[in-house]
């Protein structure tokens, strides 16, 4: 399903700035919130994982239902899994494109990774 | 012993009338003032427990000492070091970081860059008719919050100081008060509100642009749906905002962070200017964490600009786009970065990280993260506000005093800096000899 991606702030990733190593941190970011037609399009329930693909790289978070988006609206909380996914571009503003990304959202087997290999991939 | 008046380092709202409980040394419970996020920064958790150098892939612990004569000796050697953080620490540790950029030429930068460094353009462009939240406290008659959702990311926000908040002529809180949301989701803030705008993703420019017109009376240049709301929505609004007594817009990164960016707010704030055709009006962005701005003063005050200035030529040089982090990350021409009191790792786009795990990374910080993975030097600091005291700047530029409430064998970030600069100076005088 192609969909349009924005990141921000949730309470519980507030709550866990300081804890980001956390198992409370990865349940609470490594998500992706999605209007219930949407994840019927998708085949997903929630806690199932769905696999977001952009132009800029791809990641595996769970699915969760609600956060009052409209059809065709994906949110994941800010972190590095929303950011695994967003753009570097700053259109010249120093600000990248943390919303509003278009996106590719699937159904998924592969598992969330959590942070410290989410991390690996960055390495070598 | 009960502590009162403790100050809560977290977030732009900067709450200056908590109450806590401390025993042994350790806070053992906020009995008043703080929200869930602020309570749960206060009660603490798992911290970085010693400096550490990286060593074959893995961070050994060291002394102090050894972590800064590290660092110091990645920074004197760097070309083009990075300097990125400031904004989860005091103005004091902010003007000792802008020496050392001064010293060894670096490009320093907050993270404005990725929040509010737009709002900050847009108002060096049309400037800003904004007041302190005081003044919102008593005196506003109708709250906007614009692609923020203080629910979660200022949750005392509007109970502080908009919507909610009881004030010398808003005696009755919320019922002398409307709320409009507008947003692309129904977040909770849109559910309490009075009216909430759903636009599509994207088009704030435009709706800015509609109210704007409708404000200055050209109705008939309006089209019927404009970003995805109706006319009828949008005269609803700015009939709201004519009978207003005092209105305010407060902005988040809904705003900076889309499509547009500082183009957004200029409109924002002209929509702002035409309100005033009308009655009183002002607007402010919501600053995310509690001393973003008062790096953006410090920066102001030492070098003449905000965020994003680049030191390298000797004088300061100012070019958001060029001088930004997350510009100089993925154009891979940074060849050192110190990260202080913010995460990196967390918070920007893949692309910068991929350049970061490439480069030697000093981070200062109470707590580990994902930053953590790929640092070379790890320097732990107490936590500013909880174990060291300073100043901040709350988000309508209210100067603010953090205090401290617990003892701690950490450094402050201000006295790490200081060290971190004196060894700098010490290695380049022995260069120069
Ligand atoms: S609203 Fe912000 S400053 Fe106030 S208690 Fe919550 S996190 Fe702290």
């Amino acid at each position: 399903m192609n969909a349009r991606l924005i990141s921000g702030r949730t309470i519980a990733q507030g709550q866990n700035l300081d804890n980001k190593l956390s198992e409370e941190y990865y349940n609470a970011v490594a998500i992706c919130e999605m209007n219930e037609k949407d994840m019927e399009k998708i085949g997903v329930s929630a806690d199932e994982n769905v696999e977001v693909r952009t132009s800029y790289g791809e990641v595996v978070v769970k699915a969760k239902e609600g956060g009052g988006n409209p059809e065709g609206i994906a949110f994941i909380p800010m972190g590095p899994w929303a950011n695994a996914v967003v753009s570097g571009d700053t259109h010249g503003a120093g600000m990248p494109q943390y919303k509003g990304i278009d996106a590719e959202i699937e159904k998924s087997e592969e598992k969330v990774l959590p942070v410290k290999e989410l991390m690996q991939r960055y390495m070598g | 012993m009960e502590i009162t008046d403790v100050v809560c380092a977290l977030c732009g709202c900067v709450c200056d009338d908590l109450v806590v409980e401390v025993e042994d040394n350790e806070v053992k419970k906020v009995k008043k003032g703080a929200c869930s996020v602020g309570k749960s920064k206060l009660m603490g958790h798992g911290r970085i427990k010693s400096p550490a150098i990286r060593e074959n892939g893995s961070l050994k612990e060291c002394s102090y000492d050894d972590a800064i004569k590290k660092a110091a000796g990645i920074l004197a050697a760097a070309r083009r070091p990075l300097l990125y953080g400031w904004s989860s620490t005091v103005c004091e540790a902010d003007k000792v970081g802008i020496e050392l950029a001064e010293e060894i030429g670096a490009v320093i930068d907050n993270t404005a860059s990725v929040c509010h460094g737009p709002s900050v353009l847009a108002i060096q462009d049309v400037g800003l008719p904004s007041c302190t939240l005081g003044e919102v406290k008593n005196r506003a008659d109708l709250v906007i919050y614009w692609g923020a959702n203080p629910t979660d990311a200022h949750a005392n926000h509007m109970k502080r100081y908009s919507y909610i908040s009881k004030g010398y002529w808003t005696a009755e809180g919320k019922k002398d008060k409307k709320l409009i949301v507008v947003d692309v989701r129904e977040t909770k803030t849109a559910k309490v509100a009075d009216v909430f705008i759903r636009i599509e993703q994207g088009k704030d420019f435009l709706v800015f642009s509609a109210l704007r017109a409708l404000l200055l009376g050209y109705e008939d240049v309006v089209p019927e749906e404009v970003g995805g709301v109706s006319k009828k929505d949008l005269l609803e609004a700015v009939r709201l905002m004519k009978e207003a007594k005092f209105g305010i817009t407060f902005f988040g990164m809904g705003v900076t962070q889309s499509t547009g960016r500082h183009n957004n707010i200029v409109n924002a704030i002209q929509m702002t200017r035409a309100a005033h055709t009308h009655t009183k009006f002002s607007i402010m962005p919501m600053r995310g964490h509690y001393n973003v701005n008062g790096f953006n003063q410090v920066c102001t005050w030492e070098t003449g600009y905000p965020f994003s200035v680049d030191l390298s030529r000797g004088y300061a040089w100012y070019n958001p786009g060029e001088t930004s982090s997350t510009d100089l990350l993925v154009r891979r021409e940074c060849d050192a970065a110190l990260f202080i009191a913010t995460d990196p790792g967390a918070h920007f786009p893949g692309e910068s990280i991929r350049h970061l795990a490439k480069i030697p990374v000093i981070q200062i910080d109470p707590f580990a993260n994902p930053t953590t993975e790929f640092a070379d030097v790890v320097i732990p600091a107490a936590i500013s506000g909880i174990e060291s005291e300073g100043n901040v700047y709350r988000m309508d530029n209210i100067p603010i005093r953090l205090r401290k409430v617990v003892d701690t064998e950490y450094l402050p970030d201000e006295e790490i800096l200081e060290k971190i600069l004196e060894e700098v100076r010490a290695i380049r005088e022995k260069e120069g000899e």
